[in-house]
Formats: structure tokens, C-alpha cells, sequence
């Protein structure tokens, strides 16, 4: 799993990513209760608004940690917005995106790396 | 504002040690949430009793000569005729009828009338006051006191083991008593909807006072964010977002701070504006609005008809927690502001369906009888 500084993970199996946001972005941002994942076969670049997350007091961008088009989302976040809090780097993922440029990923932190950036917020 | 020139209430430190988050708001630090977050806080104040620290907003006296009388100058209701132990609810109004701030204005006792206004306009509305009431009536401001508000079914049974009187008092009742072994002024009221008490004492006790509503285990801390998602629900504006000095009390749907009597003497600012509204119907009104699909819609969400047309703005909106759905106040024309209505919010560029529902969103609990 790689992690952003903007608080999204990529884990990439072939080349399809799955992207979410991190523990420490759930923990943040409190109890979510709305998610708008992106749409199928949408095209993102690196960096773009990829998805919204919206607690009760204010809604916040996840951007799109990889490029690439879209190929699933978590239709489950619908009915379930909670699943961020409960389980972020797992069934709170947001999208998968079929990578158009693997090495984007390598370039991404590790986790350790990760865990040296929080602990310098 | 950098975090070291906001100002802290006497509470700040007690923040900090139970972990809330702080943010800056009305030039204080102040906390957004406690460890529970704001989803839990909110639900709890509505089951059993919540305490916050809005230390941040202003208290003053106003004394001298027939302070009462004066005070009908700024503002448009009844302040002559206010009984010694009850509170009123008013706005102050600029000379075109627009809403400088609201404000809660009582006779805890007969030391002229304690005021209690929003922290980011008090400097603001202190000097309108010593402007239009001086010299016959000073502002004492009383920096040296904080304020507690006590929230929730519970309230009563906690407060009634410190200030055992407070259960024979109804809503908007104000007094001054001893209780925590200080001076007190009280009132049973506050602004979340639900049955509770604003509970001003003075600073140096404060933490002490916080300390001891919390240790009953009915009572846990809660912070600004559910402060304002429980206003919100309550159908209560919030001034500087749903209020401003363009608004008036018609558009604001506070006509009931308009008092008949006032009404046709037209002895207030902006007085003229303000029958003529009354009488012809405003322009715009604040309406509550049930988010029936999609996203909460926030401050600045347009609002349109079922044709697209822009009609309105929100003002303030978001995530109801007590109801599960998305619910927004903001201002449309008085021709699309019946109960039922269907509009549309305009989020990130797409419509959600919303309808126009009455206000108070979740019942108020206010106690008006015992």
C-alpha cells in the first residue's frame, strides 16, 4: 500500500489500483456520512477531485492518487457512508482505477514514509 | 488569525485536557469537538445532557436610567413591559430594517437588563448601544464572567442537585441565584431545541463549575460542530450566516421579535421597511428545506425551481443527525415557500431533490409548564 500527502492509499494488483483514504483522514474528518465516488470509465489525472466525502459539519475532496480511468466504485458507500470510519483501508475504499502510468504509484510513500510524514502534522 | 492572537475562555485549558479539537471562531479558540465527535455529541445532547462553553459570546449589563425603555430604541419588541425574571429573544436593526445582530435580553433581577449577544459581533453591538442609548444608559460589559450552556432531557435532573429551583422554572425564565457556592445568572432556555439552561458565573469558577457538571456521568462535553447541527435542526438561524445586516426580521421569519404594539407605533430602525413587508409580503423568506436525494447541500448551495432556475441561496445546511438526512435553511421567494414545495439544491454542479418543510426540523422540547 502506497499513501499521498493529501491522506489517500493506492494498492495496486495488475494494473488496477484501489484507492481510499488513509485511517488518520477518517479519524479527521469524524463521523462521515455522505460519499459521491466517482462515475465508471471516468478518465482522472493524477491530482484531479476525484470523489467528496462529507462528515456532518463539512464536506472535503479526495483526489485521485493515480491517473487513469475509473473501472469500479464503491456503490456499497451509498447505503453505508460509515464504512470510511470503520474500516478505511479496507471496505471504506472508494474507486478502482485502471493506471495508466504504473511508476506513479512507486513514486508514492510507503508506509513508513507515510508514518514519518503524520508524525511531522 | 494566527492561533496566538485568538483570544481563549476560562474554560480553554479544561478544552484541551479532554481532548477537544480547537479552532478559531469569534477570535477565540474555541472547540469544534470533543474525542466523541460531533455525530455522537449531537445524538447524546438530544437523549441526555450536553455541556458547552460559549464563554465566546457577550455578556453585558445595561443600567442607568430606565434601561428598558432606552433599549426599545434599537431594537422592535416589547422591552418596557418585560417582567423581572423573564428573558426575550430580539434582534438589533439598522436603520434600513436589516439585522445587525440577535440577541437574548432578560431581567434576572431588577439590576437593569443583562444582554447575551454573538461573540464575532459584540464589539460592534456594544458600541451601537453606548452610541444610541448613552448617557442615559451605560454598558457594562462582563468580561469577567463565562457562559455555560447545560442541554438536553437531562439538563434538569443534573442542575436540580446544584440549583434545586431550576425545575420550577419554564422556558425563557431568568434569574440570578447562588449555586456552585457563587453567584449565578440563569435562564432556561438556549439553542439546540431542547429543554436547558444558559448558565452565566464567573470566570474563576468556572472550570470548577465545568468540572462538576461533567462529573455526573449524564453529562458529557460538546462542542461547536454539534452546537451548530442542533441549532440547525432546531430551525435557529445563525447570525452572520442565515442573518445578516440585509436581512430583516420578515425575510429572517423572526417576525414574532416584531411586536404588534411596535408594529403601529413605527418607533424602530428601519420600521418603515419593515410594515411594508408585513403588509405586502417581503421579497425573500427563509424556508427549511428536507434534502430528499444526494448530498448535504451547504452554505451557498444554489437553490432553483423545478424548471432550473436559480430562485434562492442556502445559508446554512448540512448532515441531520437526528433525522439521518441532509436538511438546509436558505431564502426563496414567499411565492415558493409553502410547506411542501419542491425545489432543487445545486451541489458540485448537479440538482437534488429538496422540499420545502416546516421549521423546527426535529420538535423543540422547550418545558412551558410545570
Amino acid at each position: 500500500m502506497r499513501f499521498t500527502k493529501d491522506h489517500e492509499w493506492v494498492e495496486l494488483a495488475g494494473d488496477i489500483a484501489t484507492v481510499g483514504i488513509t485511517a488518520y483522514a477518517a479519524e479527521q474528518l469524524g463521523d462521515v456520512v455522505f460519499v459521491e465516488v466517482p462515475d465508471v470509465g471516468k478518465t482522472l489525472t493524477q491530482g484531479d477531485g476525484m470523489a467528496v466525502v462529507e462528515s456532518v459539519k463539512a464536506a472535503s475532496d479526495v483526489y485521485a492518487p493515480v491517473s487513469g480511468e475509473v473501472v469500479e466504485a464503491n456503490a456499497a458507500l451509498g447505503d453505508a457512508p460509515e464504512t470510511v470510519n470503520a474500516a478505511p483501508e479496507a471496505g471504506g475504499w472508494f474507486a478502482k482505477i485502471k493506471v495508466s502510468d504504473p511508476s506513479q504509484v512507486e513514486a508514492l510513500m510507503d508506509r513508513a514514509a507515510y508514518e514519518a510524514f503524520l508524525s511531522t502534522l | 488569525m494566527p492561533q496566538d492572537d485568538l483570544k481563549k475562555t476560562p474554560l480553554y485549558d479544561a478544552h484541551v485536557a479532554a481532548g477537544a479539537r480547537m479552532v478559531p471562531f469569534a477570535g477565540y479558540s474555541m472547540p469544534v469537538q470533543y474525542r466523541d465527535g460531533v455525530l455522537k455529541e449531537h445524538l447524546w445532547t438530544r437523549e441526555s445532557a450536553g455541556l458547552f462553553d460559549v464563554s465566546h459570546m457577550g455578556q453585558a449589563r445595561l443600567r442607568g436610567v430606565s434601561p428598558l425603555s432606552a433599549f426599545e430604541d434599537i431594537v422592535p419588541g416589547d422591552f418596557i413591559s418585560l417582567p423581572a425574571g423573564r428573558q426575550k429573544y430580539s434582534v438589533l436593526l439598522n436603520r434600513k430594517g436589516g439585522i445587525i445582530d440577535d440577541l437574548m435580553a432578560s431581567r434576572p433581577d431588577d439590576d437593569g437588563l443583562f444582554v447575551i449577544v454573538n461573540g464575532a459581533c459584540k464589539d460592534g453591538d456594544y458600541a451601537l448601544m453606548a452610541d444610541e442609548l448613552a448617557p442615559q444608559v451605560t454598558i457594562d460589559r462582563l468580561e469577567d464572567r463565562a457562559l455555560l450552556a447545560l442541554q438536553g432531557p437531562k439538563a434538569v435532573e443534573v442542575l436540580k442537585a446544584h440549583i434545586p429551583e431550576c425545575a420550577g422554572k419554564v422556558f425563557m425564565d431568568s434569574w440570578a441565584t447562588t449555586g456552585f457556592g457563587v453567584d449565578v445568572l440563569i435562564s432556561r432556555s438556549g439553542y439546540t431545541g431542547e429543554d436547558g439552561y444558559e448558565i452565566s458565573v464567573p470566570a474563576a469558577a468556572a472550570t470548577r463549575i465545568w468540572n462538576t457538571l461533567l462529573a455526573d456521568e449524564r453529562v458529557r462535553p460538546i462542542g461547536l460542530g454539534a452546537r451548530d447541527s442542533l441549532r440547525l435542526e432546531a430551525g435557529l438561524p445563525l447570525y452572520g450566516h442565515d442573518v445578516d445586516e440585509t436581512v430583516s426580521p420578515v425575510e429572517a421569519a423572526l417576525t414574532f421579535a416584531v411586536s404588534k404594539k411596535r408594529r403601529e407605533a413605527q418607533d424602530f430602525p428601519g420600521a418603515a421597511r419593515i410594515v411594508k413587508e408585513l403588509a405586502e409580503g417581503p421579497s425573500r423568506v427563509r424556508v427549511g428545506l428536507r434534502v430528499l436525494s444526494g448530498p448535504p447541500a451547504r452554505e451557498g448551495a444554489e437553490i432553483a425551481d423545478p424548471n432550473g432556475k436559480v430562485v434562492g441561496v442556502v445559508t446554512s445546511g448540512g448532515f441531520a443527525p437526528s433525522l439521518g438526512c441532509p436538511i438546509a435553511m436558505g431564502f426563496v421567494p414567499p411565492a415558493l415557500s409553502a410547506v411542501g414545495t419542491k425545489l432543487n439544491v445545486i451541489v458540485r454542479g448537479r440538482a437534488g431533490a429538496a422540499e420545502v418543510v416546516a421549521m423546527p426540523f426535529v420538535p423543540n422540547r422547550y418545558v412551558r409548564k410545570v
